[in-house]
C-alpha cells in the first residue's frame, strides 16, 4: 500500500456553505497513479486525480479519452490493473476489500438510467435500503419519499419506469442514489442520452446537490454546465489528465493543444 | 345405417360415455394432480440451476449444460421406459406415477433451466451495474433485480414449453399410469369403441385450453415497453 505518492496539490479548500464540517487534509475521493488497459489497449496512462469534499469536478475529453473508464475504475465496476483509490482516506483497490460495503459510499449514476423496469419509482429507491442497509419498510419508504422530493418527483414514487420521461428517469436514478447518502456521487454521461429539453431538469437537480454540499465527479458533455457550475474542470486526452483548473481557465486559456482542439470543436454558449 | 348415424355410434356412444366417465374423470384427477407436480418442480428445479449457473462455476455450469442437453434430445418415452423397467433391476422399483413424475419433472428442469438461462443472460449489463454500484451483492442483485425480469421476458416460451411437457402425462399409459388416457384406452377395449377415447380428448382440452389462454394473458400481462 503506497500512500505518499505523486498527487495533484488542487484541493479546493473552501466549502460550498458550512453545513458539513470540512475535511481538511484528506480528500473525499483520492486516484493515484490509475492504470488500466484493454487487452492491448492502454486506456488509462498514470491518472491521479483527487476531489475535494463538496466539490464538483467535471471531466472532460473526447470519446476514448479514458474518462468513463476512470469514472468506472471509481467503484470498481472496472477493475484498474495498477493505481490505489482512496475513500475519505482509506484504501478501496486490491484485495480483501468488502466492494459492498464500499460502493453504498459512492453513488453512481448511469448514462442509460439503468432503473429497475419491474419496480416503481419508490421501490426503485428502497431496495438497497432495505437489503443494503437492512432498514425496515417505513424507514425506507419514508426516505425514498424524501429522495424523490429532492429531486423533484415526489409525485411519481407509484410510476413504473416506462411510464416516466428520460429526464425523470434520470432523476429517480439520482434519488436512488442519493437515498444511500454516499460521500461521492459519480455522473457517467448523465444527460447524454436525453433530449434537449429534458437535460436542464436533471442539471438543475446537480446543481441542487451541488448546493447542497455533495460532492461529485462528473464525465459530461455539458460545456456551459460545467463552466457554470463546476469547482473544476479536468481535461483528459489519450489516458491521461493533460491539463485541470478552474472552469474559467481552462475554456478561455487552454494550454494544452488537445483542450484547445477540444473546446474548438465544441461551441459551449457564450 | 346413415354414415352419420355409424359416426355417432362410434364417437359419440351415449350408453357408453355413461358407463366410463366416472373412470376417465378419475384419469383426469391423477393427471391434473401429475401436471401440478411437474410444473412446480420442474420450474424450481430450472430456475434453481439456471441462478446457480449465473455464478459461472466452471465444473458445476459444465455439469449443468450436460443435465440440460441430454434431458432436451433424449424423447421423454425413452427415459419413461428405461427408468420404469429398467431400475428395478439395480434395486430400485419406483412406482409408475412416480417414474413419469420424475422423468417428466426433470425433463422440464432442463428446458426451463435453458429458457431461464437465456433470459438471466439477457437482461441489459447495466442492471447488474446499477444494483452493484448501490452495494447489492451478487446474489442480491440476481434474486431481487435480474431474476424477476428475467422469468417476465421468458414467460411465453416457459408456458408453451410447460403445456408441451405437461401433456406428454399422457405417455405413462405405457407404464400404466392411470392418467386421463389410460383409463380412456382400457375403457376403449372393454366397450370395443371408440367414444372413451372422444370423452379423453374432450377433457384434454378442457383442461389445457384454460392453460393454452392463460400464456396468451401473461404474455401481454408481462410485457412492457423498453424504454
Amino acid at each position: 500500500m503506497s500512500k505518499t505518492t505523486i498527487r495533484p496539490a488542487v484541493n479546493k479548500p473552501d466549502q460550498q456553505n458550512g453545513a458539513t464540517a470540512p475535511a481538511k487534509g484528506r480528500p473525499t475521493l483520492e486516484v493515484i497513479g490509475l492504470k488500466k488497459s484493454f487487452g492491448t489497449v492502454e486506456v488509462l496512462k498514470n491518472v491521479s486525480l483527487s476531489v475535494a469534499k463538496s466539490e464538483m469536478v467535471f471531466v472532460l475529453g473526447r470519446s476514448g479519452s479514458g474518462k468513463s473508464t476512470m469514472l468506472r475504475c471509481c467503484n470498481r465496476l472496472e477493475e484498474p490493473d495498477s493505481g490505489d483509490i482512496l475513500l475519505e482516506g482509506e484504501q478501496i483497490t486490491g484485495r480483501g476489500v468488502n466492494l459492498d460495503k464500499v460502493r453504498r459510499r459512492i453513488g453512481m449514476v448511469f448514462q442509460s438510467f439503468n432503473l429497475y423496469p419491474h419496480l416503481d419509482a419508490r421501490r426503485n429507491v428502497t431496495l438497497a435500503l432495505r437489503k443494503v442497509l437492512k432498514q425496515s419498510r417505513d424507514e425506507a419508504d419514508t426516505r425514498a419519499a424524501a429522495a424523490l422530493a429532492r429531486v423533484g418527483l415526489a409525485d411519481k414514487a407509484g410510476n413504473y419506469p416506462s411510464q416516466l420521461s428520460g429526464g425523470q428517469q434520470q432523476r429517480v436514478a439520482i434519488a436512488r442514489a442519493i437515498a444511500l447518502e454516499p460521500a461521492v456521487m459519480l455522473f457517467d454521461e448523465p444527460t447524454s442520452a436525453l433530449d434537449p429539453e429534458l437535460v436542464g431538469d436533471v442539471l438543475g437537480v446537480m446543481r441542487e446537490l451541488k448546493q447542497d454540499g455533495m460532492t461529485m465527479l462528473v464525465v459530461s458533455h455539458e460545456m456551459a454546465f460545467a463552466r457554470e457550475a463546476a469547482d473544476r474542470v479536468v481535461f483528459m486526452a489519450d489516458g491521461h489528465i493533460v491539463e485541470q483548473g478552474p472552469p474559467e481557465d481552462i475554456f478561455t486559456n487552454p494550454q494544452h493543444d488537445s483542450t484547445r482542439a477540444f473546446l474548438s470543436r465544441y461551441s459551449y454558449g457564450q | 345405417m346413415s354414415n352419420l348415424d355409424r359416426f355417432i355410434e362410434t364417437f359419440l356412444n351415449g350408453a357408453v360415455l355413461a358407463k366410463y366417465t366416472p373412470s376417465i374423470l378419475q384419469g383426469v384427477w391423477v393427471t391434473v394432480e401429475l401436471s401440478i407436480l411437474i410444473v412446480i418442480s420442474g420450474t424450481l428445479l430450472g430456475t434453481l440451476l439456471a441462478c446457480i449457473r449465473a455464478y459461472r462455476l466452471r465444473l458445476i455450469s459444465f455439469l449443468i449444460v450436460i443435465y440440460a442437453d441430454i434431458f432436451r434430445a433424449l424423447p421423454p418415452l425413452v427415459l419413461i421406459l428405461l427408468a420404469y423397467f429398467g431400475l428395478p433391476n439395480i434395486g430400485l422399483s419406483l412406482s409408475s406415477f412416480t417414474v413419469l413424475f420424475v422423468i417428466l419433472g426433470l425433463t422440464l428442469g432442463a428446458f426451463a433451466e435453458e429458457i431461464i438461462w437465456a433470459g438471466i443472460t439477457s437482461t441489459d449489463k447495466g442492471q447488474w451495474e446499477a444494483a452493484r454500484s448501490t452495494g447489492l451483492g451478487f446474489t442480491r442483485t440476481l434474486i431481487h433485480v435480474v431474476l424477476p425480469q428475467a422469468v417476465r421476458m421468458v414467460i411465453p416460451p416457459l408456458t408453451n414449453r410447460a403445456i408441451a411437457i405437461t401433456k406428454m402425462t399422457a405417455l405413462g399409459t405405457v407404464i400404466g399410469v392411470p392418467d386421463i388416457l389410460n383409463q380412456a384406452t382400457t375403457a376403449q377395449s372393454f366397450s370395443g369403441n371408440a367414444s372413451p377415447l372422444t370423452l379423453a380428448a374432450m377433457a384434454y382440452v378442457l383442461l389445457f385450453l384454460p392453460f393454452v389462454i392463460l400464456s396468451r394473458w401473461l404474455e401481454s400481462r408481462f410485457s412492457w415497453k423498453k424504454n
